[in-house]
């Protein structure tokens, strides 16, 4: 009875075998089958554009210098004065600063990213692969860490060091790479498990190479899924620093620091905040919906 | 028991009055739960030290002022020693150069800050001259708690109430509906939705009604000033728990053991509150913890939207004119409200869930 | 003869998926007789589970039943109403799954968990079902019960936490108990024991017994008659001896082969099924199984299905062939290969491309 009734040994179909698909076309085909993913993906396309194409446009005298300031012209509404949609309470172009604003929030957003990577993936890899008292050291180091607020460390940080773009970048990418670090971590701690690694170990050569190599095929999915569910994170912090007044200073314009100037004169002049706060939020979900897409194409564990 | 059976090595670091105590799962809990208060103080230890260690790194003294007029080497030195500020910032018990240990003293600005709070006291506040941050906490900390208990009695019915419907009409109109909502909740942050909010309900109704009806934009009273807030504030925790709460009622709903409810012949209505939600609210409970960090740093960002003069806004306030005692002072309160909301979550989840070994 | 219990007839279960329609019960008919224990064989994805959950009317979506008639003690059960099948789950027909240590809630004691069984129909009181938790689990042979009543899943064995299943599925007393896979998940001592136990419950209180498993051995010696089901569809049907000693259909021939006989002095070696049952959205033309039949021959290809034709008394088989109609020495090839000459030249060509990776 112990013996199961039948055992697999050899595939035959009365059909043609089904087509090997590769583990990444596979996962595009998903990730195009989501609707949302590829509207947030065409957003974010055109968010770059415009972020790489509004000093253009600027200079082509098709948008306005979004630092010129009209003192005659301040708090228009939509369409006056030559304004698309109005101006704000130093008579600048709002069209224009939006425009401007996705700049510094797709800059916030990639660049962290770029910071977290590195040292999320040395510090889980250590952790994961000499285990013991360095692996210690980071489990209890991000029990603090979750005891602290993000939003409150960074505002710590900027408050000691001032609002330049270095120290928000920095402060931003400081609280983000807990989680990375985690995975990374989780991901070698499977891999060790594995048989060949033991037999890696027995035959006397290093390990270490050999996890690195199962390591990137494994993990790239979760980790492109968990930087890029890190890319909102970030932009929101920055936006929330702006809105707070310690963000980047002006007169760079940043969505977050114009809700803030135009919270003031929210009664006058209501779109000064409705559409940098739009902005922010349609931008936040894009990147939402493309993570989402993402993780449903990528994470094995998703799978039927 | 068999809950805490397999581990040998359990209470052997335990007076052996105590060591009995490890054989019962209360007596397990309560040596959990002891330990896991004990683990708050390193914790708290170590956002002082990292806190503290940034002040102190920061360019400059607290008494620059941006830009205008700077105050008078004289008043700067009164203000220093009123402050503590001119003793040093801390005393290594060995100094690398010299190769010779260093006396060991008490009075540097580390210690005497550890000795204080020990003792709950948080120092001065830089910026309101002769008030103690205590004092201040004591009188923020009203509104900020009236605002966040509000906001935390809404999230845990409306938004696994809303999670459960969707997962029970899954792919239907109502799931759609629920679930773009909280998509869109989740992905918004608190001061895009605040002041869309303000612009909706205070702007645009007092235009539209010509003034008779609208929400008030800021301050703080125990009436409809509360509504923006509180709903700004729980908005994005209710759309998380919304979107975990169907995740893992979809997951349960498919377990072979609800199969075998339905199996039993159970009503459709014991099926779900016995047997699914009582199974899929498990992960929702352990999410009640960041739930609370969500509200700390949520009060940040709403009492500034709305002024309201809670322990968030005293935050910014000092963030921004250095009133580095008050940053310290607000962070410890911050972290440690996180921290026993994490305290709070484990041992619930003890009695929620049987399987639960005690670690 | 005896009263028929359960009348299954031409029963069709569909799940409408996005790659087309899976046909996982394709014209089922069947029987159980009142204390009868019927076993109902099969590789996995066969349809037998779907079967058994159709009975119940417990087919999980987008599955449902589109024809057919389930009759017990003559009512139809695929026309009661809401409350009718609530009442006839776990009353009439109680059923236990493969998995004890998924099938039991982690969050509730076990004693509430069988308690609750009997409480959701009116035949036991709320204070009488209490009292007969202990009774149930006394009867399953739970050690200890009364302290075990009190315990969670989590702090029973596998084989003690399918005790408790069969002890909730025997709780109201039901004319008929599915027992899907029940030893599937258990360690060979322990699939003994419950097998035992089973066995002994069938005698003591007259239950009818629908067993469904893969496992050939196992039906030996359970059950008294015996369905075989393929591709959704009942291939071979008729008293367990009988089959045993002489299967008609290549299917059952080949299941026989591939478990071990202590009854018989055994010179073969033994052989499993080679392939897989087929996508049941896309089933072969002609015989479902001719593709992995060892025995095929050309009309098993191009002509409709065969019927299920009477081989024996009381014995059907759907085929063309038939066992007794394989020449000899047919049959030696077959017993070392189990594999079509046919088939084995397919195999050839993309196992030569994908190398080691096939059927991995």
């Amino acid at each position: 009875m112990a013996i199961p009734a039948t055992t697999v040994e050899q595939l035959v179909d009365w059909e043609v075998p089904e087509q090997q698909i590769g583990l990444w076309s596979d996962a595009l085909q998903r990730f195009r089958r989501n609707r949302l993913a590829i509207a947030g993906a065409v957003l974010i396309a055109v968010l770059v554009l415009i972020a790489f194409g509004s000093p253009l446009l600027v200079h082509l005298g098709i948008i306005q210098d979004p630092i010129k300031q009209h003192v005659e012209f301040i708090e228009s509404s939509p369409g006056q004065n030559g304004f698309a949609i109005g101006s704000d309470e130093l008579g600048r172009d709002t069209f224009a600063r939006l425009l401007f604003g996705s700049r510094v929030s797709l800059a916030v957003g990639i660049l962290v990213q770029a910071i977290i990577l590195p040292i999320g993936l040395a510090i889980g890899l250590a952790a994961g692969y000499f285990g013991g008292r360095i692996d210690n050291l980071l489990m209890r180091f991000t029990d603090i860490w979750y005891a602290f607020p993000d939003l409150l460390f960074v505002l710590v940080v900027v408050s000691v060091f001032g609002p330049s773009l270095l120290t928000i970048f920095g402060a931003i990418a400081l609280v983000n790479w807990v989680g990375l670090a985690r995975l990374v971590r989780g991901q070698v701690l499977s891999i060790k498990e594995k048989e060949f690694i033991e037999a890696a170990r027995s035959s006397g050569s290093p390990p270490l190479k050999l996890i690195l190599k199962h390591l990137l095929p494994n993990s790239l999915g979760p980790i492109i899924v968990t930087l890029t569910f890190g890319i909102p994170n970030a932009i929101f912090l920055e936006a929330v620093l702006s809105f707070l007044g310690v963000g980047i200073q002006p007169p760079t314009p940043t969505w977050g620091q114009m809700v803030f100037d135009g919270y003031e004169a929210i009664y006058a002049n209501p779109t000064s905040v409705v559409f940098p706060a739009l902005a922010i939020g349609f931008t936040l979900l894009a990147f939402t919906f493309v993570g989402d897409g993402l993780r449903d194409a990528l994470d094995p564990r998703m799978r039927r | 028991m068999a809950v805490i059976a397999g581990r040998p090595a359990r209470g052997a670091l335990l007076p052996p009055q105590l060591r009995a105590l490890t054989g019962t799962r209360s007596g397990a809990l309560a040596i959990f739960v002891v330990r896991r208060i004990l683990w708050m103080v390193p914790i708290v230890f170590f956002v002082i030290v990292i806190t503290f260690t940034l002040m102190h790194l920061a360019p400059g003294s607290p008494w620059d002022k941006g830009g205008g007029r700077q105050l008078s080497d004289t008043v700067v030195n009164n203000l220093n020693i009123r402050y503590g500020l001119n003793k040093p910032v801390f005393t290594p018990w060995f100094d690398f150069s010299t190769g010779h240990f260093i006396p060991f003293r008490w009075d540097d600005q580390f210690k005497l800050y550890i000795w204080n709070v020990a003792h709950f006291d948080f120092g001065l506040s830089y910026q309101y001259q002769g008030k103690t941050v205590s004092t201040l906490l004591l009188e923020s900390w009203p509104y900020t708690a009236t605002i966040g208990v509000l906001a935390f009695l809404l999230i845990i019915p409306i938004g696994v109430g809303l999670g459960v419907v969707a997962a029970l009409r899954q792919n239907t109109r109502i799931d759609y509906i629920t679930m773009g909502f909280a998509t869109i909740a989740a992905s918004f942050p608190n001061f895009v939705i605040g002041a869309l909010m303000v612009v909706a309900f205070s702007v645009l109704a007092y235009r539209a009604t010509g003034g008779n009806f609208y929400l008030p934009a800021a301050g703080f009273a125990m009436d409809d000033s509360l509504i923006m807030p509180v709903v700004t504030l729980a908005l994005l925790p209710i759309a998380y728990t919304a979107r975990l709460t169907r995740a893992s009622t979809l997951e349960t709903i498919r377990q072979d053991f609800v199969r075998t409810a339905w199996a039993k012949g159970l009503p459709e209505r014991l099926v779900v509150v016995r047997h699914v939600l009582k199974n899929s609210l498990i992960p929702v409970v352990t999410t009640l913890g960041p739930t609370f960090a969500f509200l700390v740093t949520g009060s940040v960002i709403v009492e500034t939207v709305f002024a309201i003069p809670g322990i968030g806004r005293a935050f910014v306030v000092a963030i921004e004119s250095r009133d580095y005692p008050m940053i310290l002072g607000t962070t410890i309160l911050f972290s440690l409200v996180v921290a026993i909301a994490n305290l709070v979550v484990d041992v619930l989840y003890v009695f929620i869930d049987p399987r639960v070994r005690l670690t | 003869m005896a009263q028929t219990l359960l009348q299954v007839e031409d029963l069709h279960t569909q799940f409408f998926t996005s790659r087309g329609v899976v046909r996982a019960v394709d014209g089922v008919n069947f029987h159980v007789d009142a204390g009868e224990t019927l076993g109902v064989v099969g590789e996995s994805g066969c349809g037998k589970t779907m079967t058994a959950l159709s009975i119940l009317r417990l087919v999980p979506d987008p599955g449902r039943i589109t024809s057919g008639r389930i009759l017990f003690r003559g009512k139809e059960v695929t026309r009661m109403t809401d409350e009718e099948i609530r009442d006839f789950r776990g009353n009439d027909v109680a059923m236990i799954f493969q998995d004890p240590m998924t099938s039991l809630n982690p969050v509730t004691k076990v004693g509430n968990q069988i308690e609750e069984a009997m409480t959701a129909h009116e035949r036991f009181t709320k204070v009488l079902a209490r009292g007969r938790v202990v009774e149930l689990l006394k009867r399953v042979r739970v050690p200890a019960a009364e302290a075990r009543v009190k315990d969670y899943p989590h702090q029973f064995s596998g084989g003690m936490r399918q005790r408790a299943m069969i002890a909730m599925g025997l709780s109201n007393e039901p004319s008929l108990l599915i027992a899907d896979e029940p030893t599937t998940a258990l360690d060979v001592t322990v699939q003994a024991q419950i097998i035992q136990l089973m066995k002994q419950l069938n005698r003591e209180l007259g239950t009818a017994m629908m067993l469904i498993t893969h496992n050939m051995a196992l039906v030996a010696s359970l059950c008294e008659r015996v369905v075989v089901m393929y591709a959704g569809r009942i291939v071979e049907e008729g008293p367990v001896e009988q089959i045993f000693r002489s299967p008609q259909h290549p299917y059952t021939w080949s299941l026989l082969r591939s478990v071990p006989r202590v009854d018989e002095a055994r010179k073969e070696r033994l052989v499993s099924i080679k392939g897989l049952p087929p996508d049941l959205s896309h089933s072969p033309p002609g015989c479902k199984f001719h593709p992995r039949c060892p025995f095929v021959i050309e009309r098993c290809k191009t002509d409709p299905e065969p019927p299920l034709g009477e081989v024996g008394v009381n014995q059907v088989a759907r085929c063309w062939v038939l066992m007794r109609n394989v020449k000899e020495e047919d049959l030696e090839v077959a017993k070392t290969s189990a594999l079509s000459k046919e088939a084995a030249e397919r195999l050839k060509a993309p196992a030569a491309e994908v190398g080691g990776n096939a059927g991995s």
